[in-house]
């Protein structure tokens, strides 16, 4: 019962908001060279099926292959971090330096470096990526209750396996969570690089289409990448119900 | 009992100990000129007002925290190291969420020299230790529960299983029952000394409760207000298994008034 209220509402409000997006542009006489009715969207989608697709795949692969990239480096930089304090304090300024650079910025370098195309896609998407993945582990390791620390020394343990035993299940909850975020974070690092310095992909369509002034297909390619988001979120959130239901049914959510 | 090399066959030995913890500015002494003696198989509570130093007790004889002046010895042996041979259970469970209750139990031996060698060859065989815990602890039917599945009482009852599946000889509580409710803390007194009467450990039980303390203990310390010192010894001496209906004995009364009076008079010392 419960379950079915929690799709009902969303649902409702998702359609609801491209209908008053539909009535307000059919009202108020809106442009298609402004702003594209979603109805005029669609049949965009559907008149440049093929094409849509190839590109979409395109992204696709590059955000994957960004997003795969980030984790790895992301739970390894991460565990290393929250590992040990002295890491900790020794990396943080560099990382949080790297991190406020916008990405945008460092695409020109990627070109100069990897040329146009599927490399500084890839590579902006783990740029963004990877971040909120290693802050997210090492917070999960370094929040550890100093009375289970107590227990597991006094029996003898080792760093490794306090770490394997009981840290690193213990920031499972923490990385799940930064994947949800990671994943869109990718979709954004990759269009971004896309629309710079690429001959393919959903950001290059949609430079090519604003280019010729066809504004239904740049929105085509905007619907495309909020679905691609959408669908990997949602694949993500059911990953982590699963794998860490421990953390989500209790009252006290661990933190 | 002064044995061979002239030194004391005691358990435990704790000689003029001064703790302090942090630096510089931020240094507290919470335990000084503080010496007590524990023989082994011996049941101590240490009472005191909060912020006495009594949990920093526990700290230095388990080898997590030193001593910055006098000596600790276990079993003769100056503790410089964790001592790896005692269970502890504080008055948060600590259990961890993704376990169910038996295996937070075999967490020990998962961990401890001694057993984690042949874990995946005596699996079976540790399974039944932690389950025949269990059912002195009354949780049998719940091993297979989830903490959050687990109310307060029962939390307890699997973390003091934890503490005490690898046989340790030194079991360390730490105000284990502090955030119980009144009823199933006196459950748990009846638990934890079936525990001891079973597995007979040392055991050091931190605790503000005096009433506790006389229910459970063979002898009982009271610390004076920060920085801790040793003010007086007890020796309880009622005999056991002790219940419920003990604490309603005038004897039992007396012991308790007798110990809250000198806590609440620090200044006579």
């Amino acid at each position: 019962m419960k379950e079915r209220k929690n799709i009902v509402i969303p649902t409702t409000i998702t359609i609801g908001f491209f209908v008053l997006w539909e009535i307000a542009c059919r009202l108020l006489h809106i442009d298609v060279f402004i702003l594209p009715q979603p109805s005029t969207i669609v049949a965009s989608i559907w008149q440049h099926g093929s094409v849509i697709v190839d590109h979409s795949l395109q992204t696709f692969m590059t955000t994957m292959l960004g997003f795969v990239l980030a984790v790895v480096v992301g739970l390894l930089l991460g565990m290393l971090v929250g590992a040990s304090p002295a890491v900790y304090n020794g990396i943080y300024p560099i990382m949080v330096g790297l991190n406020s650079i916008p990405k945008v910025a460092i695409v020109p370098i990627l070109v100069i470096w990897f040329g146009i195309g599927t490399v500084p896609a890839v590579l902006t998407a783990f740029s963004i990526a990877f971040f909120p993945i290693m802050v997210n582990v090492a917070t999960g390791l370094v929040t550890m209750e100093p009375e289970l620390k107590d227990v597991l020394r006094s029996l003898g343990a080792t760093k490794s396996k306090i770490l394997w035993k009981v840290g690193i299940p213990r920031s499972m909850p923490f990385f799940f969570a930064s994947l949800k975020v990671a994943i869109g974070m990718a979709f954004i690092g990759s269009v971004v690089s896309e629309t710079i310095a690429s001959n393919s992909g959903i950001g290059f369509l949609m430079m090519t289409a604003s280019a010729r002034f066809d504004v239904p297909l740049v929105f085509a390619g905007l619907f495309v990448i909020a679905i691609m988001g959408v669908g990997m979120y949602e694949f993500f959130a059911v990953l982590e119900k699963r794998v860490t239901f421990w953390a989500q049914r209790g009252n006290e959510l661990v933190v | 009992m002064e044995d061979a090399q002239g030194g004391t066959s005691d358990f435990i030995s704790i000689r003029g100990i001064d703790v302090v913890y942090g630096e510089g500015e931020n240094e507290v002494l919470a335990v000084t000129e503080a010496s007590l003696t524990i023989r082994e198989g011996e049941f101590v509570a240490v009472v005191g007002p909060s912020g006495c130093g009594k949990s920093s007790l526990l700290k230095v004889v388990s080898g997590l925290h030193p001593v910055r002046k006098g000596s600790v010895k276990v079993r003769g042996e100056e503790v410089v190291r964790p001592v790896k041979i005692c269970g502890m259970a504080f008055q948060n469970a600590t259990l961890l969420p993704w376990r169910t209750a038996l295996d937070n139990v075999l967490l020990s031996l998962e961990i401890s020299e001694d057993y984690a060698r042949d874990f995946n060859r005596k699996r079976r065989e540790y399974r039944e230790m932690a389950m025949e815990l269990l059912s002195i602890v009354g949780l049998v039917d719940f091993a297979s529960k989830f903490p959050w599945e687990l109310s307060g009482g029962m939390q307890q009852r699997v973390s003091l299983s934890r503490a005490l599946i690898h046989q340790p000889r030194l079991l360390l509580l730490d105000e284990p029952f502090g955030a119980l409710d009144a009823f199933t803390r006196e459950d748990l007194w009846a638990v934890l000394q079936r525990l001891w009467l079973e597995l007979r450990p040392t055991v050091i039980l931190v605790t503000h409760d005096l009433r506790e303390a006389v229910y459970l203990a063979d002898t009982v310390y009271v610390f004076s207000p920060r920085p801790g010192r040793v003010l007086s010894r007890t020796e309880i001496d009622i005999p056991r298994p002790r219940n419920l209906e003990t604490t309603f004995e005038t004897d039992f009364h007396e012991r308790v008034n007798s110990l809250r009076a000198q806590i609440s008079r620090p200044a006579a010392v």
